[in-house]
């Protein structure tokens, strides 16, 4: 009898097996990933900006990595940005429950395949397969929506703490709400880094972000 | 009648709107000299942000208010200038100058105003710049005054202006908010120089800079003249 856990990741493992469309990345994703991209690094750079007129730890970030040049310009930035953000947040959510993409792509993760994978990634030997997620991929992407909503709804108790006072007590108050955006955007960050050392490793993912490649055409084993 | 806090379904089309008519000259976000396609897209947006902060707005919810023992202790300063560069305005020739939609724009001294029953709150100032201190200001509630005065409280703004040069608007809505306030004093004695003195708005539904100290006139209009800040980039409605 197998266990539990080594059933799912043999399901798992029978699941990768199948081929769902011929495009490793559906149009929509394609769309909404650089949407994202151009949204994130905006918000990122001009909350950067934000943070540093009143820094609540010991350090501001470098100006060249801000955007909107003076605490006006950031916050005009900031809040012209985040409905870009927040209309592609929603639109990639329900396009991901909808399409099944989510269901596919990101689910299940569990732990020991987590750990497989991790510890397979550390020796550099995790294969990139192609149109699949490894178990880390799939714990990077889930978490980092879960940090971008948290970021959402902790910029919404900093941006309104009086009329979306419930939000705001939510978080602990005016400060806390800070503080908790800054958590969100700093796990934003770290994905980024994650993300983009990954691209920079195996650069021959990249294309496929941008023209949607083809699954039949490429087999990978490194 | 369109109100300014308009229906959802208005927002957009007011939103486009305020980005036509609000191509303010000098209202740039970076380059005064160069006012360019990024400018025009970040002022719409502050428009579309105001509606939105308008239709947020609920003139029932209260700022949260705080005890003695949680006051800010020293107080902090902030103005544009530097604390020494307060204007020291002569409280015995002072007048609060009224214009606009006003049915009885005579004068106001100062203890006229003092006259007028009073209100207390010990409320946060949340600046724009991510700070914030909590004080204890007592005044002239302004939805009050403003009714004393005969105001048109169906006109759309109230503006301010300041023995410093600074000015500021802010909308009908927020002015009758009942924690606005045209406070005279500060910490149970009146306002010092650095803090406004003779009389200053207290608006703890607004960010700090919607706060004008050392008020010397007040009007109320329908015509939109923006503010010190708003004039220079940032969110004119900027409420919390």
């Amino acid at each position: 009898m197998y266990s539990t856990e080594t059933t799912v990741v043999l399901l798992a493992r029978s699941h990768r097996n199948v081929p769902a469309k011929k495009v490793i990345h559906p149009w929509p994703l394609r769309v909404m990933h650089w949407l994202n991209a151009v949204t994130i690094i905006t918000l990122i750079g001009s909350g950067w900006q934000i943070y540093n007129a009143s820094p609540f730890l010991p350090f501001t970030f470098p100006e060249w990595a801000t955007i909107g040049q003076w605490l006006g310009g950031a916050i005009a930035w900031h809040l012209a940005a985040i409905w870009l953000l927040m209309l592609n947040g929603l639109a990639y959510l329900t396009w991901g429950v909808s399409s099944g993409h989510f269901r596919r792509k990101l689910w299940p993760v569990t732990p020991s395949a987590v750990l497989h994978d991790t510890w397979a990634a550390i020796r550099f030997k995790l294969p990139h397969e192609v149109g699949v997620y490894n178990a880390v991929q799939r714990l990077l992407y889930l978490a980092v929506i879960a940090f971008g909503v948290l970021a959402v709804f902790s910029g919404w108790a900093v941006w309104k703490p009086v009329q979306l006072w419930p939000l705001s007590d939510l978080f602990g108050g005016f400060f806390l709400s800070r503080v908790v955006h800054f958590v969100a955007m700093s796990g934003i960050v770290l994905f980024l880094a994650v993300h983009i050392l990954l691209v920079a490793l195996v650069p021959r993912v990249l294309p496929p972000m941008i023209t949607g490649g083809h699954l039949e055409d490429r087999t990978s084993r490194p | 009648m369109i109100t300014f806090n308009s229906s959802r379904r208005r927002l957009l089309g007011r939103a486009l709107a305020f980005g036509a008519v609000s191509l303010l000259p000098g209202c740039d976000f970076d380059n005064a000299k160069h006012p360019d396609l990024a400018d025009d897209f970040l002022r719409l947006m502050s428009g579309w942000n105001n509606e939105v902060q308008a239709a947020l707005f609920n003139p029932n919810t209260l700022a949260p208010t705080f005890k003695p023992s949680q006051l800010t202790r020293p107080p902090r300063f902030n103005a544009f200038y530097d604390i020494s560069q307060a204007p020291r305005v002569d409280t015995g020739t002072w007048r609060l100058k009224l214009s606009g939609r006003i049915g009885n724009k005579q004068s106001w001294r100062l203890d006229r105003l003092r006259a007028l029953p009073q209100g207390s709150q010990i409320t946060r100032l949340i600046c724009v710049e991510g700070w914030r201190v909590i004080g204890q200001w007592s005044g002239v509630p302004l939805r009050h005054f403003l009714r004393a005065i005969s105001a048109d409280t169906r006109a759309r703004y109230v503006a301010f202006r300041c023995a410093d040069g600074y000015f500021t608007s802010i909308d009908m809505e927020s002015a009758l908010h009942p924690q606005t306030i045209l406070a005279l004093d500060f910490l149970d004695a009146p306002l010092t120089a650095p803090f406004g003195a003779p009389l200053r708005l207290r608006i703890p539904t607004k960010l700090g800079f919607k706060n004008p100290k050392s008020i010397v006139a007040m009007e109320v209009t329908n015509k939109w003249t923006g503010g010190y800040w708003a004039n220079q980039g940032y969110n004119w409605f900027s409420g919390s």
